[in-house]
């Protein structure tokens, strides 16, 4: 049987305002365990929520920026459930009217491919805080602690339709999410630190059936990788079941990406009755279409403008334009580089290889390109130098690794090492003179050939001069000698 | 000095007749010498009260100050204060002392008032004759055998026996005006959004509401001017500015239009308080106030609205209180579950837990619609009367309570009669509208109680209104009898 994949996701995102939705508390990662945790976020008696206005306002951001309804009104819920690190015993949140209504985004895959997936709403809510199980030590080493500090922080929950049909189709969304929040700078983005999290709902059909299969809902995925593991996994769980004449259970997972196994957390049986009822300490959110319209109006340029016009005048490939765009630092420093250096191509290689590799390298610490050590305006000083003729592409990546290694400009680093490209004819020639001389054989072979032999047997010649060179004569001069003396 | 209204103490202690530190002392002497007849207090802070009062007599050296400056005052034991106990009448946080102040607490303190203490209260406001508290009951200084009413039954004690000039409470759904009826004392309830929420522990969200509990309308006239206006921390407060709520008290009230609504003088009322609401009527209606019929016809559907609404919310409220952060936690849990049961088991009361089932039950899938949703329904029909009924007439009138203060232990096992205390008084926090009750006479030796609603932010009309009723009476004036005398001995 040919089994097809429905998944749908819900994507939650921090939203990057200074303070907590519903109290001033700071929102800042990594502080001390419960420094930033006010009266309110602790849930004290009598405290009560007020609502951050720069959480709507982003909230409302990200609803134009996929051309969904912003609603007028929305409710806040209180969604009821006991745990440690929900301190009110409830979770303030949007069910029924939700700021943002339905809307969608437009994904490309492989083979140029486009799809657009719907986006059934997005709504505001608030993060719980953390149970921290180990390191507490001493006396309580048998106890499990509670983290404060993230409990109130804003987000966006966003709910996709099922309309992807692979971790493939999936993971293309979940980036270009990335790429609008993160352009519109409602979040970080910082995935390490669980400013996106994805639950992930997968369900299997028979090619060709129309009815949904039953969906299995994987919750609290913090990486693409583990999204795509997570759901391939699911997949092969869900086929291999109904493939042995089983059927599957609605239930949520978890899955471990160190063991790359899931496990079932509860049954659709097990599952909480949250008794939503709208929260009787805040107002529904009334506002007006001027405030809308306000906010359209200084909307920041998303990815799919930002692409084209990289396109349009950079004149770089939708490819390139497309990963260049998607991340805004990475725009913003493409861009910077650039209008120094004024090759966009040259500039787009760079950054899409060399500077990408180092940034996704395994062992890298660095989040995003603002914290390479590499800044725009020294790469841009290196693709001068390229484009100048001051150093072949070749010993460019040796001056680039000195640069990461914080060794000081592509100018400053070029001088220090005597990199300087060799372009004096005098100097070139008496190594291409060298060079026949010690290589009587070679040259003997070369005479005799015809003009096709001749030029494959060119690189051996020139290879020997940029070895003698250690690299540094310049190419095209190389070339234009050897053809003069070989000629004789 | 205890029989001094609080205008007469602003004056003596402007006066220099005596000072802030004297007058405290000799209500901290009432209350350690009075008080273990009625039980109205839970925590005195007496060490605290000195020094407020000494800060206040600098203050008051240094000229005229704010009305209240000075003066003692006692909070109902629901508003947070900083560093003391703030309890709510429950086990659960009968070790709690929060690090903050409830707004209202703030603004009486920047007043310069003196607080005496925290009052006894239902458990956490759930009750109409604060026999629920985790620390006793109250007893209504007019008859100790009685129920002072509920929840702010330690406030209405304590004003009513003279341990207090004036006490803040909160009404849900009849707590500040019940006790008023039922003590002999002056309840006012403002319209929602109009006292901040903001450290008030929460009991159902959308309806409680603090006021003040004083003997007069003048004197609930001073407390409101304090504790009204708009709180940035509370979302529900309403931006809106604050008369000066003494001002209009002297006003006249000819031509005054009241509505009696004929839903309030039907089956169950007392005959006795049916004929002191009438002479209270001829009373108004002597000072030029004209009289009219009116209908409220949902009002046989407030009390089970109420008990779906209030309960559906307390559920939620309540959940904080889970043993994790503060408050109440049991001996030695084995594991988490263990921990919130057993936590919520013996740190809640009886009341307490059948509300939050209640409720719980309320809100569960399967049940909303037909609860809580037909409740906020029928809340909005309730409303609706209202405003029809504010389009004809200015004031509504009624009784506060059906009957006088009953026995203690009389309701305890029948939590629907209980619940029906508040039969009159629950249909104007389901529409969030202003109540006051002023005492207007005896029915059985035992104090009644005189209703008016309002129209929204109509304080100011329903204390002038209740002012020019006082001018005109002396039910207000009447005090119970001391401790250990029989009711008989006062010539009521």
């Amino acid at each position: 049987m040919i089994w097809e994949t429905v998944i749908g996701l819900e994507i939650h995102v921090q939203l990057a305002t200074a303070s907590k939705i519903f109290s001033a508390s700071s929102t800042a990662f990594g502080a001390t365990p419960n420094t930033q945790a006010s009266a309110v976020d602790l849930a004290m008696p009598g405290t009560l929520p007020v609502l951050n206005e720069q959480a709507l306002r982003y909230a409302i951001m990200f609803g134009l920026a996929i051309d969904a309804d912003i609603n007028r009104r929305s409710i806040f819920d209180r969604k009821n459930y006991f745990y440690p690190d929900s301190p009110k015993g409830y979770q303030t949140t949007q069910m029924d009217e939700p700021i943002v209504g339905a809307g969608s985004i437009d994904i490309a895959l492989s083979n140029d491919r486009q799809k657009t997936i719907r986006i059934h709403h997005a709504h505001l809510e608030e993060d719980a805080g953390k149970s921290v199980h180990e390191g507490l030590g001493g006396h309580n080493s048998n106890c499990s602690g509670i983290d404060l500090n993230r409990a109130g922080t804003p987000l966006i929950e966003i709910v996709s339709e099922p309309d992807m049909c692979s971790a493939e189709e999936a993971i293309a969304f979940a980036k270009k999410i990335h790429a609008i929040v993160t352009a519109l700078g409602i979040s970080d983005g910082e995935m390490s630190q669980g400013s996106m999290r994805f639950d992930v709902n997968v369900s299997v059909r028979p090619r060709g059936q129309d009815e949904l299969g039953t969906r299995t809902e994987t919750k609290n995925l913090n990486s693409f990788k583990f999204m795509e593991e997570a759901i391939a996994l699911e997949v092969e769980r869900q086929i291999d079941i109904l493939e042995d004449g089983g059927s599957i259970k609605q239930e949520t997972r978890l899955y471990n990406g160190d063991s790359k196994l899931s496990r079932s957390m509860r049954s659709k049986e097990e599952a909480n009755d949250y008794r939503y009822f709208p929260c009787p300490d805040l107002l529904p959110v009334v506002v007006e279409q001027s405030y809308i319209d306000a906010i359209a109006a200084d909307l920041p340029e998303l990815p799919d403008a930002r692409q084209a016009r990289f396109i349009d005048s950079y004149g770089l490939s939708p490819y390139d334009a497309g990963i260049l765009s998607g991340d805004r630092s990475m725009a913003s420093y493409f861009e910077a580089a650039t209008a120094l250096c004024e090759d966009p191509k040259l500039t787009a290689n760079w950054l899409i290889g060399e500077v990408s590799a180092r940034l996704n390298a395994v062992d890298s610490a660095l989040n995003s390109i603002d914290e390479a050590p590499v800044s725009a305006q020294q790469l841009a000083g290196l693709i001068t130098r390229i484009t100048d003729n001051s150093i072949s592409g070749k010993i460019a990546k040796q001056v680039f690794d000195a640069m990461w290694q914080g060794e000081g400009s592509a100018d400053d680093i070029i001088a220090a090492k005597g990199l300087k490209q060799v372009s004096d004819t005098g100097a070139l020639g008496s190594m291409v003179d060298e060079v026949i001389a010690a290589n009587p054989t070679q040259v003997e072979n070369y005479r005799n050939a015809d003009a096709d032999k001749r030029k494959k047997m060119t690189g051996f010649f020139v290879g020997q001069i940029m070895k003698a060179s250690k690299g540094q004569a310049n190419p095209g001069l190389v070339n234009t000698l050897l053809m003069e003396k070989l000629a004789d | 000095m205890h029989s001094k209204s609080l205008t007469e103490l602003q004056r003596g202690l402007a006066t220099g007749e005596f000072s802030s530190r004297e007058l405290t002392q000799h209500y901290l002497d009432r209350i350690q010498h009075l008080d273990s007849h009625y039980n109205s207090f839970i925590t005195v802070t007496a060490e605290q009260a000195i020094a407020q009062a000494v800060a206040a007599d600098q203050r008051l050296q240094q000229g005229p100050q704010q009305a209240l400056c000075g003066i003692p005052i006692a909070h109902k034991d629901i508003f947070c204060t900083e560093d003391v106990k703030t309890s709510c009448g429950s086990r659960m946080l009968d070790n709690f002392i929060p690090p903050y102040n409830a707004t209202v607490v703030e603004k009486f303190n920047s007043a310069g008032a003196v607080t005496l203490g925290k009052t006894n209260m239902d458990e956490f406001a759930m009750g109409s004759s604060n026999e629920s508290s985790f620390y006793g009951a109250v007893k209504n200084p007019w008859n100790t055998d009685c129920v002072p009413g509920g929840s702010s039954g330690g406030s209405a004690a304590a004003v009513a026996a003279q341990l207090a000039p004036a006490t803040t409470g909160t009404d849900t759904g009849g707590s500040i005006r019940q006790p008023a009826a039922l003590c002999g004392i002056t309840g006012l309830k403002p319209t929602y959004g109009r006292v901040s929420r903001y450290g008030m522990i929460a009991f159902a969200s959308s309806l409680d509401q603090g006021g003040p509990m004083t003997r007069s309308a003048e004197d609930a006239a001073l407390m409101l001017n304090v504790m009204a206006g708009f709180d940035p921390r509370d979302s529900t407060s309403l931006d809106r500015s604050v008369p000066d709520y003494s001002a209009t008290l002297g006003d006249s009230i000819e031509g005054l239009k009241i509505g009696l609504p004929k839903e309030f003088f039907g089956e169950g009322l007392d005959p006795k308080i049916a004929q002191i609401v009438a002479d209270a009527v001829a009373e108004l209606e002597s000072q030029g106030a004209t009289v009219k019929d009116i209908s409220l016809p949902n009002t046989e559907l407030a009390v089970p609205c109420y008990y779906i609404i209030a309960p559906s919310e307390a559920s939620a409220n309540l959940s904080r209180f889970d043993g994790v952060r503060y408050g109440y936690r049991c001996e030695d849990p084995l594991d988490l579950f263990d921990m919130y049961t057993r936590t919520r088991q013996e740190g809640f009361g009886e009341e307490v837990k059948r509300r939050i089932l209640v409720g719980s039950y309320a809100l569960s899938a399967g049940f909303y619609d037909a609860y809580y949703k037909k409740a906020q329904q029928i809340r909005r029909l309730i409303k609706n009367d209202f405003v029809a009924a504010f389009e004809q007439v200015d004031v509504i009138l009624g009784p506060t309570v059906p009957n006088p203060a009953f026995a203690l232990g009389e309701k305890n096992n029948d939590p629907v009669a209980m619940y029906l205390e508040d039969i009159y008084t629950i249909s104007t926090n389901l529409a969030g509208l202003p109540g006051i009750s002023v005492p207007a006479g005896f029915a059985a030796g035992k104090p009644a109680g005189l209703q008016l609603i309002g129209n929204y932010f109509s304080e100011q009309k329903l204390l002038n209104i209740a002012h020019r009723f006082q001018q005109g009476t002396d039910w207000h004036l009447q005090r119970p009898p001391l401790p250990g005398h029989s009711i008989t001995e006062f010539g009521a």
